[in-house]
């Protein structure tokens, strides 16, 4: 066992004017961990995700990840361009909306294989080759590649978002809400794959949701944040089935029983 | 294989005004490799709550829960999830499952998670559902529609396809014909001899006697009793 974190996270702090979105947020990743962060809408989570993947700066605080080449480096104090390489190399951002992670005016295959150019891929069959294989991992019709993603369901753009994302072989992932917004029957699918994909490429995970139910089924670890707050965090089975907190007692007894 | 000194555990329900229950104190008990321990006491004596902080389910509020060397009061999560995989296996009485994955991947999956390639995990996981009798045709369904017998077969499948040297099973013969019953009882016995560490809750009488080496009374560790 590593004990190299491979995401270290202290006292991350983000306000909007005197409103706290995340306050004084510190832990630890380990490679191959999937850590889930749950919480009701406006608890702070999707602002905490922004700020670790340098979608927003924090107020206060360090992101310190353990890069390929020059082992653990506060992501908040690198350069832009720096920052920008390892978003496309060893880090991968799953929206929502697919939209907003892929091009839609482009082809399934293009999407794929913009990602691989931006790391200096330029042999097309090579590409493409790529292209086609990560369509087929995550299930898509190799006949699709050259349809634009307008022309693909919901679940179809998610899993190419994710196509688009994996195909660099990133060594974290941040996902916010990964199936939201789906049907259930596409649900099952997409994390069934997520669960396989990280599993066999040995991958880390930050998955924010409000979803309880994909947590338990794909978090190793989980955080509840109420406020901007962490109020709880530990295994996830410890934090669902034995929860401390007041808060997270009220959103375990809260679930829908099906 | 399983330690357990002075090991308390309350409940405080912080919606109905903080109310605050004591389930189990002091708990001490020592499990060797190679021997089944059986857990028994009327409903609501703690069976549940304390296989739950074996498995390091439920945090326990003092003492020391040692498995394999691992304090699980203490232990950070990636030391417990280590211990899961490599370790320590649950059986437990209800099947948690990603929708829609075939009984036989769900199976192999404990040996996946260990790096185990898929081929080998599939054969492995196909030979122990044959074992259980679960039909070919069903693996490769999902197990949620399942009845509950068979359900409970790809649990304990789940459970055995890793030789884990310490074992925690929930009521594993409860909804089992004579047939799997003595399978699983089988398979019990075969642990044993690899020199896996067993504690269990059977309310199976016949079975308890027949692979339990002996019984420990958690009406003995309720606060009441210990006061």
């Amino acid at each position: 066992m590593t004990d190299t974190a491979l995401l270290s996270v202290r006292g991350v702090t983000k306000r909007y004017g005197a409103h706290i979105g995340c306050a004084d947020v510190s832990f630890d990743l380990y490679p191959g961990e999937v850590m889930g962060i749950v919480g009701e809408s406006g608890s702070g989570k999707s602002t905490l995700l922004n700020c670790m993947a340098g979608h927003l700066e924090p107020d206060a605080g360090a992101v310190v990840f353990d890069t390929a080449v020059d082992g653990p480096r506060d992501t908040l104090l690198m350069s832009e361009p720096e920052r920008r390489m390892l978003s496309r190399t060893d880090w991968a951002f799953v929206h929502q909306h697919a939209r907003d992670g892929l091009r839609m005016g482009v082809s399934a295959g293009g999407n794929v294989g913009e990602r691989l150019m931006a790391v200096g891929a330029r042999h097309y069959g090579d590409i493409r080759g790529s292209a086609i294989d990560w369509l087929g991992r995550v299930e898509i019709n190799e006949a699709r590649v050259d349809d634009r993603p307008t022309t693909f369901s919901g679940g179809m753009q998610q899993r190419l978002q994710i196509a688009r994302n994996l195909v660099t072989g990133p060594r974290l992932v941040f996902m916010d809400e990964p199936t939201g917004g789906l049907d259930v029957s596409v649900q099952a699918r997409l994390l069934d794959m997520i669960r396989s994909l990280v599993r066999d490429m040995g991958l880390s995970a930050i998955i924010v949701t409000h979803d309880l139910a994909v947590v338990r089924l794909l978090a190793d670890r989980l955080m509840v944040m109420k406020s901007g707050h962490v109020v709880e965090a530990g295994l996830t089975d410890q934090v669902l089935d034995d929860p401390k907190h007041a808060y997270t007692q009220l959103l375990v007894s809260s679930i829908l029983q099906v | 294989m399983f330690d357990l000194k002075d090991v308390s555990k309350t409940f405080t329900l912080h919606n109905q005004g903080a109310a605050v229950i004591e389930v189990l104190s002091e708990a001490n008990m020592t499990v060797a490799p190679g021997e089944c321990v059986a857990l028994t006491g009327a409903s609501g004596s703690g069976k549940s709550t304390l296989m739950r902080m074996l498995y390091g389910n439920y945090r326990a509020q003092s003492g020391v829960v040692s498995v394999a060397g691992v304090d699980l009061v203490q232990a950070a999560p990636r030391e417990i999830i280590r211990l899961r995989r490599e370790v320590l296996g649950y059986v437990s009485q209800f099947l948690r499952v990603v929708p829609r994955v075939p009984t036989l991947d769900v199976v192999a999956e404990p040996l996946l998670a260990l790096g185990v390639p898929a081929e080998d995990a599939r054969d492995q996981a196909a030979t122990l559902l044959a074992r259980l009798n679960i039909p070919k045709t069903l693996w490769d369904l999902s197990p949620t529609t399942f009845s509950g017998g068979e359900q409970q077969r790809v649990n304990i499948a789940r459970g055995f396809i890793h030789p884990f040297p310490a074992l925690l099973l929930d009521e594993p013969t409860a909804s089992l014909d004579a047939t799997n019953r003595n399978v699983v009882l089988e398979l019990i016995a075969d642990a044993k001899v690899r020199g896996t560490a067993i504690i269990g809750i059977f309310h199976d009488e016949a079975a308890r006697d027949q692979v339990c080496d002996r019984q420990i009374d958690v009406t003995g560790f309720s606060p009441g009793c210990a006061a």
